[in-house]
């Protein structure tokens, strides 16, 4: 049964490859059959594999061919199945597929040619993404997440002819690229300790690491994440590429790649399980941006940006989850995450493609009545990310809030402070978004009408999975057993067990979800009647600023590399090594000048110079060997 | 048999497009012969045994005309052999002047290059490392840019220094060699030469084979050739020619002095990397695309010399790969290069723009190209760097980490160059810019399948070099 994973794979690549080679000839509806029927296909294909990986439960490794050999190094194109991967199967397809269904519309301006070219990127994501998971090794997962930050360059570059978006997708590119290095030092690392990137003999030979090993090794994995799932400080890349058409930051910038890190994690844990060190710093990285981003998120009037913010701050808590040991909360938060954030993204794109590409909240207000599936379902997904229950955030988050007190309780308050931000941004971009008044003209208003049904249907589909998807992970306390724990309990194996009291357990879901309702109420009451429709001013300037995070990057980072690249080309290059070559070569010129002088032109004397070197010859002659001697001698 | 047809098609290919006074015809000529010696290089691959061939040549000195054909040698005279038809076929109107001398040459070239991985006679190698030089030297002065002459005395003078200092290093090996001498590179090997003497034949030929790959500091006639001359010689200089002095460290440096080279390594690996990273920035401020894929040919070369001095399986089989595969990406940048500055009569980034809207074909193959050299997974290059980083983290972690911040300079420099070149709105030069024409077409898809292929099914190689 297994051995259907090589198909899950080969349909979207094929998908692409047909996509991209007849772009020119398909009409859209072709494009998009092809391009949706392969991710559906591949869909089904995970349901069929993931069924039965929960009800037999084996792990099965499969080995395509041979990718690398040299020496005792060997590498192998193979791909995991166990209950990890198969989850993920589910949510890159299953939330992939609703996306490009819900791209149909969205993208139904741009001609034929451009439009096959989205469907091949975002049929090569899914490829490129699908390979991360699926690899058995190290290498197989690099490539899918280089794989996929390529799809995330040149899908927030799509619309090519505008610059900043190139620049923004230029930047998305490198800042991952600085973690990629981590990433590849790593299995290097690990080439070199073990001779093996393969997981299971990585795992099973892992107790032969140092603890310096093991710690450099997580540590410099972690950088890999901290770039493709966008922590500090390798974040900044991620709001910019909200350039990206709308269903891309939902499928790429939210529910899929940028989970990548987290992932990527929990898939070593039995590493991470070895360093306590990296798993604080784990930790600290990931409270540090679950707070900072969200108090960027406070001020931000860009609908995208508010949840690109958002974004970057849920990731934060996935990290904290892992960093305090809760391996399966993280990926639970992964999952209902992909849910109510890429339903929230398409949300927004709906409003966006609505408003005719107007992202500014300032500039909306009072689409309740004008878009009522979309009122509704944001208006479900905000509820879900601020921690309502029975929704599916307030699961997923509790359980990482719940392992963060068990940690230690100063984690906990940090983390719902961060939960009561989350849930007041929100409610701000909904109550400015949704309710009060429409504050544009009445002729732009008599243009606003609901999405169609293609971008409306995985909307519904995504809100009831927002509702209901935390059911998977109801905990004991409330008369659950947990079937996600249960069913990746023989992959993810946590070191720490955060039992606390179950009254304590009470006590703090208790004052997370009057903080976020507290929250809540008041954004609404705030921001429904008085939207923010001036620029902040004082601190509030600080955050919408983003607390002027990139022009410090720019000002230490680039700009001295800038000047040193300046330096080097200008001054070393040109007046240094090269005029030093030239400096041997003048005065080889000049020497050459000197003894120029002896070729008179005389004949005389050039047969006299002949008459020398005969004379020379014969008298080397007569001492056999003398030169071959003196060359002897000279070494 | 089939080792010295690999000579002899390209030689008399040459001397008859020498004499054929029909332009056209003469690079038509030099197209068949080629793809007659790319036919043949393809058939060594599939024998088995090592093709080897020697006949007495110059008896006086022991020195014997000896070819011999491993699977390195086979693999670098499949490069040499499939570049030649890509960059005639690239070519499509005759913009030299002369054409049959050009292309003449450019056989003659290929002769040499050919030899120098033939040799198993020290003397052989050196005459073929010689011939190479010689028809460059005519290419490069003859067409080209304006500061062609100087350019190309210094590029010249340059190596042929690097040339004599390993001539008297072959000489003086020579005089190392029992009984009545030889060349033989195996009696070469077969001297056991003290610490000291070592050294001096390493500082000999390495110069030579640094000033030829090069290595930094020794890399400052690069940029400049490669600007000057002519666009199809630029490809065979930088895509092959560079190779040799790979090649030579490996069979001729290497095993003959190996307590040198390992004595050494740390001295030329932290050069290469000190050269990877500066020639990195440098490409980053680059408007000029030649040079600025001058400058990242050097980076590449920098991580190639690197790993050949880790003594390193893992580094070693790298740099066989990346040999092949650095060839093919360059080539391919090159042609692109060309295509460009034929069309629209610049290289300099800052007039151009857009190209994307108005060459789509040739944006999307492009693209490839910039990612394999930025060596992305699945592309050609990410294997041999892996291996050759591998090798590096053996040797030196912090040798690898600081070699790796390249990685990351590449994607700048290279992603700014798709920006520049092909986003963006037009300007006034691609505003009625038009598509590649099916020659480009063609050669261009050529080296994108090999990239792919040889990206994610790279045994083959490696199986090769294994041998």
């Amino acid at each position: 049964m297994n051995t259907l994973v090589y198909l899950i794979p080969l349909f979207p690549v094929i998908g692409f490859l047909i996509l991209g080679l007849g772009r020119k000839s398909f009409s859209k509806t072709l494009t998009s059959f092809l391009g949706c029927g392969t991710i559906l296909t591949s869909f089904i294909i995970s349901v069929v594999l993931f069924l039965n990986v929960k009800n037999h439960g084996a792990m099965d490794v499969h080995s395509l061919f041979t990718f690398i050999q040299s020496g005792t190094l060997k590498i192998d194109f193979a791909f995991q199945v166990d209950q990890l991967s198969s989850l993920f199967l589910l949510i890159i397809t299953g939330v992939g597929f609703l996306i490009h269904v819900y791209s149909y519309a969205y993208m139904h301006e741009e001609n034929a040619e451009h439009f096959a070219r989205y469907f091949a990127y975002l049929n090569l994501f899914i490829f490129s993404m699908l390979l991360l998971v699926l690899g058995a090794n190290y290498v197989i997962m690099f490539i899918g997440w280089e794989g996929v930050g390529l799809c995330s360059y040149l899908l927030i570059g799509y619309w090519f002819k505008n610059d900043n978006y190139n620049y923004a997708a230029k930047k998305a590119f490198i800042m991952n690229r600085i973690g990629d290095l981590g990433f590849l030092l790593a299995v290097f690392w690990l080439v070199n300790k073990l001779g093996t990137v393969s997981y299971s003999e990585v795992f099973a030979n892992a107790h032969q690491l140092s603890t310096f090993d093991v710690t450099a090794i997580t540590m410099l994995l972690f950088v890999g994440a901290m770039g493709k799932s966008a922590q500090i400080p390798l974040y900044t890349w991620l709001p910019d590429a909200m350039a990206g058409p709308t269903p891309v930051s939902a499928l790429i910038h939210a529910a899929t790649m940028v989970t990548a890190g987290i992932y990527m994690i929990a898939r070593s844990n039995v590493l991470y399980n070895m360093s306590e060190f990296t798993m604080h710093v784990v930790a600290i990285i990931g409270l540090a941006t679950a707070l900072f981003s969200a108090t960027i998120a406070i001020k931000q009037n860009d609908i995208k940006k508010v949840l690109a913010y958002s974004t970057v701050s849920q990731l934060g808590y996935m990290f904290l989850g892992l960093g305090v040991g809760a391996y399966t909360g993280a990926v639970f938060h992964v999952m209902t995450h992909a849910f109510f954030k890429a339903l929230l993204f398409l949300a927004a794109g709906s409003v966006i493609h609505a408003l005719h590409h107007e992202q500014d909240i300032r500039n909306m207000g009072g689409l309740k009545k004008k878009l009522p599936i979309t009122h509704l379902t944001f208006l479900l997904g905000c509820i879900a990310i601020a921690g309502i229950p029975p929704f599916s955030g307030f699961f997923s988050k509790d359980e990482i809030l719940a392992a963060a007190y068990a940690h230690h309780p100063i984690y906990w308050v940090l983390a719902v402070v961060g939960a009561a931000m989350t849930a007041f941004y929100m409610f701000r971009l909904y109550a400015t978004t949704f309710l009060g008044t429409y504050r544009g003209t009445s002729e732009q208003a008599s243009h606003i009408h609901e999405s169609p049904k293609s971008m409306t249907i995985p909307l519904i589909i995504l809100a009831i999975l927002s509702v209901v998807g935390g059911l998977v992970g109801v905990p004991e306390i409330l008369g659950g057993n947990h079937q996600l724990h249960h069913f990746l309990s023989s992959v993810l194996v946590s070191e720490k067990t955060h039992q606390i009291p179950h009254n304590t357990e009470w006590m703090l879901m208790g004052i997370s979800v009057i903080i976020a309702v507290i929250a809540i109420l008041f954004a609404v009451n705030k921001f429904s009647k008085k939207p923010e429709l001036n620029d902040a001013e004082g601190f509030g300037k600080v955050l919408s600023n983003k607390w002027y995070v990139d022009e410090l990057y720019d000002k230490f980072i680039v700009h001295p590399m800038n000047n040193i690249a300046v330096f080097f080309k200008n001054v070393i290059e040109k007046s240094g090594i090269d005029a030093a070559v030239n400096g041997v070569g003048k005065f080889v010129l000049y020497g050459s000048r000197q003894i120029r002088l002896i070729q008179t032109g005389q004949v005389g004397t050039y047969i006299l110079l002949m008459v020398l070197a005969f004379v020379l010859m014969v008298l080397i002659w007569i001492n056999d060997g003398y030169i071959y001697r003196f060359i002897t001698n000279l070494f | 048999m089939l080792s010295y047809l690999l000579l002899l098609i390209p030689f008399f290919g040459a001397l008859t497009t020498f004499f054929i006074q029909d332009e056209k015809l003469a690079k038509r000529n030099a197209l068949l012969i080629s793809i007659a010696t790319l036919i043949i290089s393809i058939f060594t691959l599939f024998s088995k045994v090592e093709l080897s061939f020697s006949i007495p040549w110059i008896g006086a000195l022991g020195s014997n005309f000896s070819l011999q054909l491993d699977g390195l040698s086979k693999m670098l005279c499949l490069l040499n052999a499939i570049s030649l038809p890509l960059i005639i076929l690239s070519v499509k109107e005759n913009p030299y002047q002369k054409a049959s001398n050009f292309w003449g040459l450019m056989l003659l070239m290929q002769v040499g290059i050919m030899g120098v991985f033939l040799a198993s006679d020290a003397l052989l190698f050196y005459f073929f490392w010689e011939l190479a030089l010689i028809p460059a030297y005519f290419l490069c002065s003859i067409w080209g840019g304006e500061k062609r002459l100087q350019v190309t005395f210094k590029f010249f003078i340059y190596t042929f220094v690097g040339s004599l200092l390993m001539l008297i290093g072959i000489i003086y090996l020579y005089l190392q060699t029992p009984g009545s001498h030889s060349f033989s590179i195996q009696d070469f090997y077969n001297i056991k030469l003290a610490g000291k003497q070592q050294a001096t034949v390493f500082a000999l030929m390495f110069i030579a084979f640094a000033i030829k790959m090069p290595i930094f500091p020794f890399h400052t006639w690069q940029p400049d050739t490669y600007e000057q001359a002519a666009t199809p010689v630029t490809m065979v200089l930088s895509g092959v020619m560079v190779k040799m002095g790979i090649y030579a460290v490996i069979r001729w440096l290497i095993p003959i002095v190996p307590d040198a080279s390992a004595a050494h390594a740390n001295f030329v690996i932290i050069l290469s990397v000190i050269g990877m990273l500066y020639a990195s920035l440098i490409a980053i401020r680059q408007d000029d695309m030649k040079r600025l894929v001058a400058y990242s040919s050097i980076a590449h070369i920098g991580l190639m010399s690197a790993a050949l001095f880790t003594n390193t399986q893992i580094g070693m089989d790298g740099v066989m790969l990346q040999m092949f595969n650095h060839g093919i990406n360059v080539i391919g940048l090159w042609i692109v290069v060309d295509v460009i500055e034929k069309q629209l009569g610049t290289r300099k980034f800052s007039e151009l723009g857009g190209l994307a809207q108005k060459a789509p074909t040739l944006a999307i193959l492009f693209v490839v190209i910039a990612l394999a050299n930025i060596a992305l997974p699945l592309t050609n290059a990410f294997v041999g760097e892996f291996l050759m980083f591998s090798g590096l983290f053996e040797f030196n972690i912090w040798m690898a980490a600081v070699a790796g911040i390249s990685i990351i300079l590449a994607a700048v420099y290279t992603l700014n160059m798709v920006q520049k070149i092909f986003y963006g709105n037009t300007v006034i030069l691609t505003e009625n810019a038009i598509d590649i024409s099916w020659n480009v077409k063609l050669v261009l898809t050529i080296i994108v399948v090999l990239i792919i292929v040889l990206g994610v099914y790279p045994m083959p190689l490696l199986n090769l070099i294994g041998q």
